[in-house]
């Protein structure tokens, strides 16, 4: 049985195979329906609020033909009422062919996984991983522009981005050259950094995104949080630095592909969505393909 | 029990000699007192223990208690915050046993996860467990969060 919990859990082949079968459903994923999954039944657990990563397991399980059951309301549901994850993923297991689970504690993906007898996807354990949202951005990434050897920039929040972390690990994988683009309240805890050089992949770091912007192949944008600052004024001038517009792109490379994971606050100015870079919306669509994957490998 | 100011080293000839017990030697200099407290010895004083800190020729601690041996568990305790202490164990004033700790690659329900928001610190049904390494220090990684704990790892001991 398959959990998928981390993405450090997967090695390059693996990740590349399930990229393989995203590509392979992508037109199903748009406008078709199989029948893959038909007669499955998912279970998605949602105890954080989420709207991109539930909606896009929801159609990724109907294109495939399979139904969906869910939680409902959290407030009404006996998890609240205090029963423990533990025992909510034995009785849903027994319900299920396969769990998606978001929770706010760390590692209560992996703690699921052991009390399951389905396979248990994690869909976001509070600041922990994420590795449904790294395989869509690579999935972007391959598709928009090139995987291998990437020229990429994360930008913005790179200390408590679990999206960057897993993201920066995963492109390790695949070469990539990475900036590491942040104010200084922000930059990619040490430890983390440590095992990118580790892994033999070369990172620039800087707090100016215009030393970056004209040389690289993926600019990927993470949302800046007004919680992390102490005062208005000084999240104001780092949003302010940061912020993407028409006048920031004027020499970038032609092939530039702009992520971003969204929601969105101010990193983008609505006057780029128009550019041919700015690939944001895609990259939320790919979700969809990806997740298929990796419901059909689960389950298949 | 303060090591002296002035650094003599004769420190270790001015401990009595045990007639029966174990020596825990080369402890990791500054880790004595939490060897104590692994063998429970800070709370109840029945045992007759000598500690010498700070050993000023090569930085070590040394901790000796007459008539006790120690229990599997806290030689694996001993292992994490002191990976090359030694147990000797003292018969009729001799070494007759000594052997080095082991430090084991993982553990279970021994330490406690530092992430306040690591699944192991609710109410769940689950111990916490740690993948450990050595580098140049202990480091303990959480197989839930993925969060280390190298410093102060006596701290979260259970
Ligand atoms: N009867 C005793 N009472 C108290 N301490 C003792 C006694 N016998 C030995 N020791 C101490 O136990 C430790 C181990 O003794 P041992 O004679 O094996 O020393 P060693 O040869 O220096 O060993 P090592 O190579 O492990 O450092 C030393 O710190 C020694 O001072
Ligand atoms: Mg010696
Ligand atoms: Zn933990």
């Amino acid at each position: 049985m398959q959990h998928v919990i981390t993405i450090q859990d997967f090695s390059r082949d693996e990740i590349d195979r399930i990229l393989d079968r995203a590509s392979e459903l992508e037109p199903v994923a748009h406008t078709g329906s199989s029948d893959a999954l038909s007669g499955r039944i998912l279970a998605t657990l949602f105890y954080e609020p989420s709207t991109r990563t539930r909606l896009s397991f929801d159609v990724a399980m109907k294109r495939l033909g399979g139904d969906v059951i869910d939680l409902g309301a959290i407030e009404t549901s006996s998890a609240v009422k205090g029963e423990n994850l533990a025992d909510t993923i034995s009785v849903i297991s027994g319900y299920a062919d396969a769990i998606v689970l978001r929770h706010p504690k760390e590692g209560a993906a992996r703690m699921a996984s052991e009390f399951s007898s389905v396979p248990v996807i994690n869909a976001g354990d509070g600041a922990g991983q994420h590795p449904t949202q790294t395989l869509l951005d690579l999935y972007t990434i391959r598709k928009e522009g090139k995987l291998n050897k990437a020229k990429i920039a994360l930008v913005g929040d790179l200390k408590y981005s679990r999206t960057v972390h897993s993201l920066a690990h995963a492109l390790s994988l695949y070469d990539a050259e990475i900036y590491l683009v942040s104010p200084d309240q922000l930059k990619m805890p040490d430890l983390m950094k440590g095992g990118l050089i580790e892994s033999g992949t070369e990172i620039v770091e800087t707090a100016d995104i215009d030393d970056v912007i004209d040389v690289v192949d993926v600019l990927y944008l993470t949302r800046i949080q007004k919680e992390r600052f102490p005062d208005l004024s000084e999240y104001q001038s780092v949003v302010g630095s940061y912020k993407i517009t028409k006048e920031t792109l004027k020499d970038v490379k032609d092939n530039l592909i702009i992520m971003h994971p969204l929601p969105r606050e101010n990193e983008i100015d609505p006057e780029v969505d128009a550019s041919r870079h700015a690939i944001y919306f895609r990259q939320s669509f790919y979700g969809v393909p990806v997740r298929m994957a990796i419901l059909s490998m689960v389950m298949g | 029990m303060k090591p002296k100011p002035d650094g003599h080293n004769d420190r270790e000839l001015r401990v009595k000699r045990i007639t029966n017990g174990t020596v825990i030697d080369h402890i990791t200099a500054g880790q004595a007192l939490n060897v104590l407290r692994i063998l429970g010895i800070m709370d109840r004083l029945e045992e007759v223990v000598s500690v010498v800190m700070n050993v000023s020729d090569r930085k070590k601690d040394i901790v000796k208690i007459e008539g006790r041996e120690l229990k599997p568990e806290e030689v694996d305790k001993i292992a994490l915050i002191s990976p090359d202490a030694t147990i000797n164990i003292i018969r009729d004033y001799e070494v007759v046993e000594k052997h080095r700790v082991i430090l084991p690659s993982r553990i279970e329900g021994v330490v406690r996860c530092i992430n306040p928001n690591c699944i192991t610190n609710t109410d769940e049904p689950v111990k916490p467990k740690f993948v450990i390494s050595r580098g140049e220090r202990v480091e303990l990684h959480c197989m839930y969060c993925g969060r280390v704990i190298a410093d102060r790892i006596a701290d979260f001991l259970i």
